[in-house]
């Protein structure tokens, strides 16, 4: 184990969490992010090939999929987010290269993002209120583009109504977690 | 003591409970369910406000949200909103409002003065009056009118409340509740449509709570309670009461100002003042009612005179009479639905006047038909009309209140948002919606021109299944309820022409029938002359009660008809909005989002000073104790840094990483220098090139593979590069096989510079790696690990001219990072330098940065003219050997140095000969940066001069003609720190 200490992007030791009457907002560094992007004239390759490695089907447009070790996010066409478990997947770059071969351009993208988890009856109240995403017609296992306080995130609906997650610029964590908690306190009156 | 003198029974608030409430100062009460205006009509208040030009006493004119005179300030300090209409304004316990536009008081108002100069200060009169002398304008015409002009006053203090804005998405947006908008919100909703609703009424329901009328053998107001409770209960109905649609926008796009806490003395902890919604809707239906115009005559602006639309809904909604005694003036049937309502509820209805010969007659009170109203009396409130009668007989009627009707306009605003035009209705005799309508709605309703009840009732089924079947969502017919479904009986009249006064067009901006006549004698004919010469239609209600009849004494005196004089453009807002609502919460320091560096925290530790470039807040410098000018601070950090080592945070940088196997190729046609060749484990500096061969953004491209590149950007243009890149990728060369993603934020970036930075950073890397520069020599890059077996990313690159490397680590690591090496460093005294420093050492080097690649300059220009490749085709290349862009005395980049080593070089100066004229036709070029060197001692800068590779040694002047200084440079290398190199190579 090497020297240096992580922090969180909202600069702490320990991931924030911040809770309201029917809603939670929990900074979530713990997943290991990497880009994985067919080549050109390998996507059917690659698609086979890293879905067999991550025990699911990587998924089509504006869809997800959690799988039992990893996850993944449709980003672009032929493009997808990988995730895993920071903890044993730190390296989840180094993991996916060797499988995608040369059908592939693997990123490492962890720190590219910082993550929060957001749970709660209010979510969709909350999303409402910042950005243009349809969230109530939002389904389960899907994600977007959007743009969050003039952040470009990613929204993720893991639980349809329920259970989402964004995904912003790391830099900008602390803008985007005073976004998040702003309009939490204005949907879910104490 | 109860003092509401003209408070009724019944109604739609709570007589149970009372409120109190302030106005001038002066303490009333009222109940739930009031406005402002209602709850002071009950207290006997008529006059509520003073005109704007002339401070005429003026009382409430409607109940709605088009009222143009009862605007007051409401509230203090920094909730104090000028301008607020009593109509719309909910009354809730502890209400303070003040009068607005005199002086002292409202009964005594100094500046009615005005008044008795109404013959000088008619419209145009600005234009006429200050002509003359022209200096008087600026000094003292123009401060005189801006005191005197305005509605209202703000304190200046910072609004205390927040305000958020949402996005909301539907398949049907009903816009306005009443008949219309209930019919189509439950036809839809039962259908299982996602619907909105949405009402600028506290109490939703329109005239159906105004009226005395019956609906499906319920009262009015019952039957529409009952509908809402239906919506209420549907989960795919959403009903916004308290919210104005404000706008039409483009592909079905609303805007809604939702008002959440108007209706209380503060909002609650944590919640928002109002909402501004962005509603996405598939289809939208228009039911936004009408709103009832008046008839102009002599005085008729006297508190007590309002519409008879109005005078109605304060008896049967508010149960309130306007005054003891009334009387009507119509052209119209609807008037006489005001007259039976009032006699109804017990007020005396002294008379009717109405301008038809062949009016219906009425019963409990005296019918004047084919009469007109010729005069009013009263100094701060009506007493008395004066009618002609149809005899030609005149006659005084006695009455505190006047309710005039000259028929109803439907509202028509939203449908012409998007420059529609509306279409005349001659039976109506008024604009209803046109035909081209913003994509996706339709109107139903009173706004459709179906104005009876029932009429509503039924367009507004009809209207939410037509826009339902559009959605190939099925929506049953309702069984519709009985409702009065009476045709309109009206003569179009729209002003008395018989009256000693003035009579009274526009009440907000005190137009007169006159002021159009004069217009039109000036020749401002068209609509949209005469509101800017008369400004009729101005201002906060935007003519909602006064336009038609503007146009209508226009096109009497022109011959025209109406249509033909056409109507002026409606924009949004439909009504009045808080700035505030438009700005959300991006307010103050959250007025954009802030990017931090990996090193932020500890910066802050340090006593950073920060700057923002862009969203990023980067170090500038770090002030130690003691130094009491960053001059001081900057000098330190470039003195310690060229002496032994320096740090810093470049994480800004952009990072573009670029695979595939073609990515040599594209990095060769992005890049105007070759990278095809670069060998893996290398760097290399890359110049792009715009389009038209102008020299666009610089950086570096460390080759890691075969296949794989690292670009780093500008930080300014770290978002412009990548994006560029991914239309060269996705457009200009779609068959090479590349892909790209930003890792900007991936990782942190520190630049070690000095000469100590290769022992610093020994004490770091892993032993397994070789920095000797023998086997890690200028320009090499490697992924290595650190801190025993943290992964990285080295670059031996250098800003500053000095041995210097970038290393990146995990952004995560990135605070650990940033610690570590200053511990490691503490042995060479190392300083951590913010980006003051980095500009003098790139400046003391001659790097070009922003200042220099500016938009207008070529690599030619940068001294790198044989950078762009000739061997191969690059963005750029082909445009960059313009002939204009190829002159022999075409700048070059160069360097100056003051003859007087006490002056000072400026950025921004312009290069003159020593001798000759200093103009723009002798310039000899411009100076983009400088800097003190605290190295050389002097200040020091770098720009561009004609043929300056050529002119080594010469003096020429530096002239900065906006501060009057002019300075003797001599030019010199752009490289003033080590010109040949060694110390980067050492």
């Amino acid at each position: 184990m090497h020297k240096l200490k992580a922090i969180t992007p909202l600069g702490r030791t320990e991931p924030k969490t911040d809770n309201f009457t029917g809603l939670s907002i929990t900074e979530n560094p713990a997943r290991a992010l990497a880009t994985l992007t067919a080549r050109l004239g390998h996507e059917t390759a690659c698609t086979a090939q890293v879905s067999a490695f991550i025990g699911c089907d990587l998924p089509g447009p504006g869809k997800s999929v959690v799988g039992e070790t990893y996850g993944a996010i449709w980003i672009a066409p032929s493009s997808w987010m990988i995730e895993a478990d920071h903890t044993g997947h730190e390296l989840i770059a180094q993991e996916l290269k060797p499988v995608a071969g040369e059908t592939a351009s693997v990123v490492e993208q962890t720190d590219a993002w910082c993550r929060f988890d957001i749970t709660g009856s209010a979510a969709d109240d909350l999303f409402e209120r910042l950005c243009n995403v349809d969230v109530r017609a939002m389904n389960s296992d899907t994600a977007t583009r959007t743009t969050i306080h003039h952040i470009g995130c990613y929204l993720w609906c893991r639980k349809a109504g329920f259970e989402y997650s964004v995904l912003g610029p790391r830099s900008s964590a602390g803008s985007l977690h005073h976004a998040l908690v702003e309009v939490a306190q204005a949907v879910c009156p104490v | 003591m109860n003092k509401q003198i003209n408070r009724l029974n019944g109604g739609l608030i709570d007589h149970d409970q009372s409120l109190s409430f302030k106005f001038d100062g002066k303490r009333f009460q009222g109940h739930p369910g009031d406005t402002l205006a209602s709850a002071l009509l009950a207290n006997g208040v008529r006059l509520m406000g003073r005109s704007f030009k002339y401070h005429r006493p003026r009382g409430v004119l409607t109940s709605g949200s088009e009222e143009p005179n009862a605007l007051v300030e409401l509230r203090s300090s920094g909730r104090q909103e000028p301008n607020t209409r009593a109509t719309v304004a909910e009354l809730y316990d502890g209400l303070a409002a003040n009068s607005q536009n005199r002086w002292p008081s409202l009964e005594r108002d100094v500046l009615s003065i005005n008044d008795l100069f109404s013959n000088f200060l008619t419209a145009g009169f600005y234009y006429k009056t200050f002509m003359w002398p022209k200096a008087f304008w600026e000094k003292l015409y123009e401060p005189i009118i801006r005191n005197a002009a305005g509605l209202g006053s703000i304190t200046g203090e910072d609004d205390p409340d927040v305000y958020d804005k949402g996005f909301l998405h539907c398949d049907l947006l009903v816009i306005g509740a009443g008949p219309a908008g209930l019919m189509a919100a439950l036809t839809a909703g039962r259908a299982g449509a996602r619907v909105i609703l949405a009402d600028e009424d506290f109490v939703l329901g329109g005239r159906l709570n105004a009226e005395s009328i019956e609906v499906g053998g319920v009262a009015a107001s019952d039957w529409a309670a009952h509908a809402l409770a239906e919506l209420s209960a549907m989960d795919n109905v959403r009903v916004l009461p308290r919210t104005t649609v404000i706008g039409a926008f483009d592909h079905g796009i609303y805007g809604a100002v939702e008002r959440i806490a108007d209706h209380l003395p503060t909002p609650a902890s944590g919640q928002p003042r109002q909402i501004m919604w962005r509603i996405y809707s598939k289809r939208a239906l228009l039911c936004a009612g009408a709103t009832e115009r008046p008839i102009a005559f002599s005085n008729n602006d006297r508190p007590g005179i309002m519409l008879a639309g109005a005078m109605r809904a304060y008896a049967n909604r508010w149960a309130v009479r306007a005054h003891e005694q009334v009387a009507v003036f119509t052209n119209n049937d609807d008037g006489h639905r005001t007259a039976a309502d009032l006699i109804a509820k017990g007020v005396h209805v002294t008379a009717v006047i109405d301008t038809r010969a062949d009016a219906p007659s009425v019963d409990g009170t005296e019918l004047f038909a084919g009469a007109q109203v010729i005069g009013s009396k009263g100094r701060l409130g009506l007493n008395s009309v004066t009618i002609r009668t149809d005899k030609g007989f005149t006659r005084e009627i006695i009455c505190g209140g006047l309710a005039v009707s000259g028929g109803w306009n439907p509202n028509v605003h939203l449908t012409c948002h998007q420059r529609g035009r509306p279409k005349w209705d001659e039976d109506l005799a008024a604009f209803v919606p046109g035909d081209n309508l913003p994509v996706g709605m339709t109107v139903a309703g009173a706004a459709a021109g179906a104005m009876s009840t029932y009429g509503a009732l039924r367009t507004g089924a009809e209207g939410a299944i037509a826009a339902l079947s559009d959605l190939d969502i099925p929506a049953g017919v309702p069984e519709l309820p009985e409702a009065e479904d009476s045709p309109v009986k009206l003569r179009p009249f729209w002003h008395v022409s018989e009256g000693k006064g003035r009579a009274w067009i526009d009440l907000q901006n005190d137009v007169t029938v006159k002021d159009v006549k004069l217009a039109h004698q000036e020749n401002y004919v068209s609509v949209e002359h005469l509101k800017r010469y008369t400004t009729l239609g101005m201002a906060t209600d935007q003519g909602k009660t006064s336009n038609m009849a503007g146009l209508a004494v226009m096109a009497e005196l022109t011959g025209k008809s109406i249509p033909e004089t056409g109507t002026t453009i409606f924009r949004p807002p439909y009504t009045p909005m808080a700035m505030g609502a438009l700005a959300g919460r991006a307010v103050g320091k959250h007025f954009h989002p802030v990017r931090e560096t990996p090193s932020h925290k500890w910066a802050i530790e340090q006593g950073a000073v920060f700057t923002e470039v862009g969203d990023w807040l980067r170090a500038q410098w770090f002030p130690k104790e003691g130094e009491t000018h960053w001059r001081q601070s900057v000098d330190r950090e470039v003195l310690q840094t060229r002496a032994s080592v320096g740090v810093c945070d470049v994480t800004t940088l952009g990072k573009i990483d670029v695979q595939g196997a073609d990515a040599a190729e594209f990095l060769n046609k992005i890049y105007a220098n070759g990278f095809a060749k670069l060998a893996v484990g290398k760097v290399r500096y890359g110049l792009m090139l715009r389009e038209d061969g102008i020299a666009y953004d610089d950086g570096t491209a460390a080759r890691l593979a075969e296949d794989h590149f690292v670009v780093t950007t500008t930080t300014a243009n770290a978002v412009l590069v990548y994006r560029r890149m991914e239309f060269a990728r996705q457009c200009l060369w779609p068959d090479l096989d590349v892909q790209l993603i930003s890792t900007t934020e991936a990782w942190a970036q520190y630049a070690v510079a000095g000469p100590n930075s290769r022992k610093l950073l020994e004490k770091i890397v892993d032993a397994c790696f070789d920095l000797s520069n023998e086997a890690f020599p200028f320009m090499s890059c490697a992924e290595i690990t650190i801190c025993e077996g943290c992964r990285a990313r080295l670059f031996r690159i250098s800003f500053s001219g000095e041995l210097a490397y970038e290393i990146a680590v995990p952004t995560r690591y990135g605070d650990a990072m940033i610690r570590a090496l200053m511990e490691a460093g503490e042995e060479f005294d190392v300083v951590p330098y913010g980006t003051e420093a980095l500009g003098v050492m790139r400046i003391e080097k001659g790097h070009a940065a922003g200042n220099e690649l500016n938009g207008t300059t070529t690599a030619l220009n940068l001294g790198m003219g044989r950078m762009v490749s000739k061997k191969k085709d690059c963005i750029g290349n082909i445009m960059s050997e313009r002939e204009g862009l190829n002159q022999p005395d075409a700048l070059r980049l160069v360097g100056f140095k003051p003859v007087d080593p006490g002056q000072q070089v400026v950025a921004g100066g312009h290069l003159m000969k020593a001798d000759g004229p200093v103009d723009a036709a002798h310039d000899q070029g411009y100076v983009t940066s400088a800097a003190f060197s605290p190295v050389l001692q002097s200040s020091i800068g770098i720009g561009y001069l004609k043929d300056g590779a050529e002119r080594t040694g010469e003096v020429l002047r530096l002239a900065n003609p906006l501060e009057g200084t002019e300075v003797k440079v001599e030019v010199v290398s752009a490289h003033f720190v080590d010109p040949d190199g060694g110390r980067q190579r050492a």
